[in-house]
Order: C-alpha cells, then structure tokens, then sequence
C-alpha cells in the first residue's frame, strides 16, 4: 500500500513538486540562516582558537567575552608563574587601535601582542616574511584579509609602512587568520612594540596564557589559579563557551536568526500543509475507493504519513543541499560566514519532520473521516 | 444477501431526511439483481448498506450469512475486503496507477506482494479483452477500457458480492452494451450475487430480476428479461 501512496504522490507532478518547494524552501532557510548564526558564533570566538598552544587564559574576573577587555597590571603575570602546576606563563596584550596609513586615511585594526622572548599567540600560517622577523624594530604581521582590505587589489608586499599612535610599524610578514567578529585587520607584534603602538594607560596586560605542568590538568590549575592570585582563569574550551554564551544571552543576534528560522519554519509549513492538503482533497475519491474496497483506516493514515515523510526527505535533502552549496559559494568569495555543523543538519531535520507532520495533519484528518460511501455519489 | 425493514435517516430534527423506509430484500447468489429508479429513490443509499460502506438507521442486514449491522468496523472493512468488489459511476481509477496496477489494488489491500498481484489482475484484464492494454494509464484508455478496468479490479479477488453503482452511465450505448455484457459472462457465477444500481433502461435486459424503488422504498420486484429468456 506504501507504494500505491507513493505512486499516488508522484502522479500529480504539479502538486507533488508544489508541496516539495514548501518543505525545501523551509529546510533551505533554516539550515542556511543556522549556518550562518553558526559562522557569526565561530567569529566571535576566532581570536581564541587561533592562539595555539597555552591551555589556559588569565584574565580579570569581570571579563565576559574575549573582547570585553579589562587590563590587568603586569605585575600579575609573575603571581601567575608563582601558581604551583603552571608550567609556564607569557603576557598578551589585545585592543583596537587606530593606524594611520601612508596615503594618510585611517583604519581601525585589531592590534595583537604575543610574547618578546617566546612569541608565544603567533600567527600559524605566514604567507610572505617569517614570524622571526618581529624581533625586529617596529615590525608587524598583518593578516592577509586586512592587507587586502586596506590595500585592495594590490600584490602582497612586506616593508609597508603605517603608523600607529605615531609610531612607525613596518610590515614583516603577512599571515592567515580567521576571520573576526569586527571584521578590522589584525596586526600582530611582540607585547612589548604593542604598548607602544597602544594608546597610553596605566595598565596595559589584557591577558596570561599559561600551561599547565605535565600531569595537572588545565582544569586543576585554573581553579588553583583563582583561588591564590583573585583572578579569572579558564581553559581555551571554557573561555571559548563563556565567550558564546555571552553572545547568545546579551545579543539580539539569536532572535534575529531565530525570527528568520521562525519565518522560514510558518512559511515553508504553510505551504507545504497547503499544497498537501490540496493535493488529498484532489484524491479524497481515491482514497474513499480504497476504504471502501478494504482499507483500514491505519493503513490510510500509514499512507498519508509515508507521503508527508516522502516530501519530507526529499525536500530536506534537497534544501539542505542548497544551503551547503550557497555555503561553498560563499566561501569562494569569503565575505560571509557561513559554518554548517551537524547539529544544523540534526535541527533542519527535526524541524522538516516538524513541517510535514503539521502539514499532513489536516490531510490525515480528512482521509481518516472520509466516509468509504463517497463512492457511490456521482 | 437478506435484508429486513432497512431504514435510514440522513440529519436529525427539521432537516431530518428519510432516505430508506423499511425496506425488503432478498438477493440470491448466483443472481444479477438490478436496483432501478428516478434519482432520490434511495438506490445508492440502499447498495452502500448492502455493501458494508453505510450503517443501517434500523433494521436487519445479512449478507453471505453474517450480520452487517451487528458488526464491528474493523470487521466491516476485513468483510468488504474478502467479499465484497466495487464497480463505481466514476470509475475511481487511481491515475497514476496502470491498468494492471489498477485492477491488482484489492490484492495488495489482501496483502499480496506486487508483482504476483499484477500478474493475477493482468490475467483478468486479458479475460476482459484488455490484455494489449495492461500498462496504460487511466488517461490513455477511452470510458468503456476504463470501466473494464474497474470490473476486472472488482473481480480480481474473487468477491461473492459485486456492487456495480450506474456503471454504464458515463458510457455510450455500445460501450454500455459491452460493459453489462461482460458482468453478465463473467460476474455472473453461481457463489457470487451481483447488484447493479442503474437508470439506463437499455441494460435491463440483462437482469435476472428488477427491484424497482420510489421514495425509499421498494416498489415492485419483477423478474427481469434475463431471467425470462434463460427460463
């Protein structure tokens, strides 16, 4: 009987292909808009995740995010090493400052300050020039985003030169970075260039990143941390989970993506519901036929929730395929974020299963009512 | 097939109507039985009761020995899946479905697996004269294939009870011909009672006897041109 459903689905080509574009519409704004928040969240946290090696942040206790910067005096760095299981522990200074550029515009960028001796935070990828080279007199690696967007179209070419809070900064190297909440270029140099290159405040630490000793846990020292210097410590997967949290509790962006999801959720059921409810009352003869002829009504409801699950996967399938290929798309040019995890694909899915069980609720309604005597009225 | 004091009402109080007023009838297997008369007479509404698809306001329904009336719906639908086959006015032919497909619906409702299914409806369409046209679709065979198809669908499971509702209406007259001339060879069997409900005069002559209904009720029954020229 399943496939009788089935074939009764695909008969109607029209209707069929209707109720589909209702169930792929809204598979396709959901998983795309969740994509999107997806990559907007992992923006948020780039600047965490790019800093290899240290398991552990020391920050003020009132820091929220790891934007939401609180200086810290530089005193605290040694009350950090004096900290029992930390292996070790280096400044690292982050802010935004304003560069001023040879042709005399300005540009906000985001200024980084890893460690003189260790150069521990240190971009991974370098392109052009070697990471060794910001031991050098006012250098500095940029990201190559920025450099483009500060000098779109041009070659990448090291020995540029801009200023920051009127100090000269040569370009040494041009890096990759992944992309960050603000978008501004960022601007890495040793922590001792970058409170020069900082406008001028009594203190001037943003960060400690520390590691634990072999055989303490990161979790272990962290505590031990707060508990003898009064500070905030937290794993690189704690601070990156504080970070997220802040975003989503104290930003409008969740409910801005949420509303869009919603939208997507009403209009793609609307439709769908519509088209299939439609397309039952097309084969409400039909289906009498078959009660009439023997059918139990378990079968018929069977039928009408094989047809929904049918549209169902056909619909998720290709909607979320949709939204993966406008995610690759989009990468190819980089301008969005756009970042798909599996818990998309698992929401997208629930939320289509969602859609055609509401849609086919009116339809199984009316099968299951339908009096098998239909038939026999002209 | 026996019935007794059969009535039914449709809607209650002012807009109550009485479609069956105690109505009498005996239907023999082996028996092609037309119900006939002026629309609004109570023919399709006495045939749906009859065939299990309508429950009785009062009165006695048997058929094939066991009591319509008395029965659960689950039972009722098991009983018109195993008993019961259908010719219907509009065909009801599911469109996506070929004419082989068509006519194998009651064998998959039975549970058979598809392909033995098609095959057996396949056989009876080829008795029908259709076996050239086993796989077209609905839309591609004219009204007359059309209403073969649906004979054969009702007698693939082998029924002993066919309800045929105006079946030759939606026909012209040679395809109306054909159509009662197959129900007559092949429906017709000694274990298997057949009701055909009709106003088309021209096919009388193929009843064994005719129930003729006015306002609910059976009017006269009379042996019909079939039976007479057999006698």
């Amino acid at each position: 009987m399943l496939w009788i459903a089935w074939k009764m689905l695909i008969g109607n080509r029209a209707k069929y292909l209707g109720i589909v574009f209702g169930v792929v519409f809204a598979a396709l704004l959901i998983a795309q808009q969740a994509s999107i928040f997806c990559g907007l969240m992992l923006l948020t946290i780039s600047q965490i995740r790019d800093v290899q090696g240290p398991d552990i942040w020391v920050m003020d206790r009132n820091v929220q995010y790891v934007d939401d910067i609180k200086p810290l005096a530089d005193t605290e760095l040694f009350r950090v090493k004096g900290v029992p299981g930390v292996e070790w522990a280096v400044r690292f200074y982050k802010g935004i400052v304003r560069a001023r550029l040879e042709e005399g515009s300005y540009e906000q960028m985001i200024l980084l300050g890893i460690d003189d001796d260790t150069l521990v935070g240190a971009p991974e990828g370098v392109l052009l020039g070697s990471v060794a080279d910001l031991r050098k007199p006012d250098a500095v690696i940029i990201d190559k985003v920025g450099y483009q967007k500060i000098w779109p179209g041009e070659p990448l070419r090291l020995g540029r030169v801009f200023e920051m809070n009127d100090r000269r900064a040569v370009i040494v190297g041009i890096a990759t970075a992944s992309k960050t909440f603000q978008s501004f270029p960022i601007v890495y140099t040793r922590y001792s260039q970058a409170v020069l290159f900082a406008p001028r405040e009594r203190k001037v630490l943003s960060f400690v990143l520390a590691e634990a000793a072999p055989g303490e846990t990161a979790a272990a020292v962290c505590r031990r941390i707060e508990e003898q210097t009064g500070l905030q410590a937290l794993t690189q997967r704690q601070f990156v989970w504080k970070t997220l949290r802040h975003y989503l509790a104290k930003t409008g962006i969740p409910i801005n993506f949420g509303i869009t999801v919603l939208l997507g959720f009403l209009v793609g059921t609307a439709i769908a519901g519509q088209t299939f409810y439609l397309f039952t009352v097309e084969n409400i003869r039909q289906f009498g036929a078959l009660k009439a002829m023997g059918t139990g009504n378990w079968t018929i409801l069977g039928m009408v929730l094989f047809q929904a699950l049918q549209v169902g996967i056909v619909g998720y399938g290709v909607g979320v395929g949709f939204a993966a290929l406008f995610g690759l798309a989009t990468k190819s040019f980089g301008r969005l974020s756009f970042f798909m995890p599996w818990q998309v694909l698992a929401i997208t899915g629930v939320a289509v299963l969602l859609i055609v069980l509401l849609a086919s609720l009116l339809s199984i309604r009316k099968v299951l009512v339908v009096d098998p005597a239909i038939v026999f009225r002209g | 097939m026996r019935c007794r004091g059969v009535t039914k009402d449709f809607g209650t109080g002012g807009s109550l109507t009485r479609a069956l007023r105690g109505v009498d009838l005996d239907v023999p297997s082996g028996e092609l039985l037309m119900l006939v008369g002026p629309s609004g007479c109570g023919k399709t509404t006495l045939v749906s009761i009859l065939a299990g698809t309508l429950e009785p306001t009062a009165g006695d329904v048997t058929v094939l020995g066991q009591d319509l009336v008395a029965m659960s719906n689950g039972r009722k639908v098991r009983f018109r899946r195993e008993n019961v086959g259908f010719v219907f006015q509009a065909f009801n032919l599911l469109p996506a479905l070929t004419a082989a497909e068509n006519a194998a619906v009651p064998l998959l409702i039975a549970g058979w697996g598809r392909h033995a299914a098609i095959e057996a409806a396949g056989a009876v369409l080829d008795e029908l004269g259709l076996g050239d046209r086993l796989a077209s679709l609905p839309s591609e065979l004219s009204g007359g294939q059309q209403q073969r198809v649906a004979i054969a669908r009702a007698l693939v499971h082998g029924p002993r009870l066919l309800v045929c509702d105006e079946p030759t209406s939606a026909l012209d007259a040679e395809n109306g011909r054909i159509t009662m001339e197959l129900i007559q060879r092949i429906a017709v069997q000694p274990g298997r009672a057949v009701i055909v409900v009709t106003h088309d005069a021209r096919v009388y002559a193929f009843a064994d006897r005719i129930a003729s209904m006015e306002d609910g009720r059976i009017d006269s029954l009379t042996a019909g041109p079939h039976a007479a020229g057999s006698a």
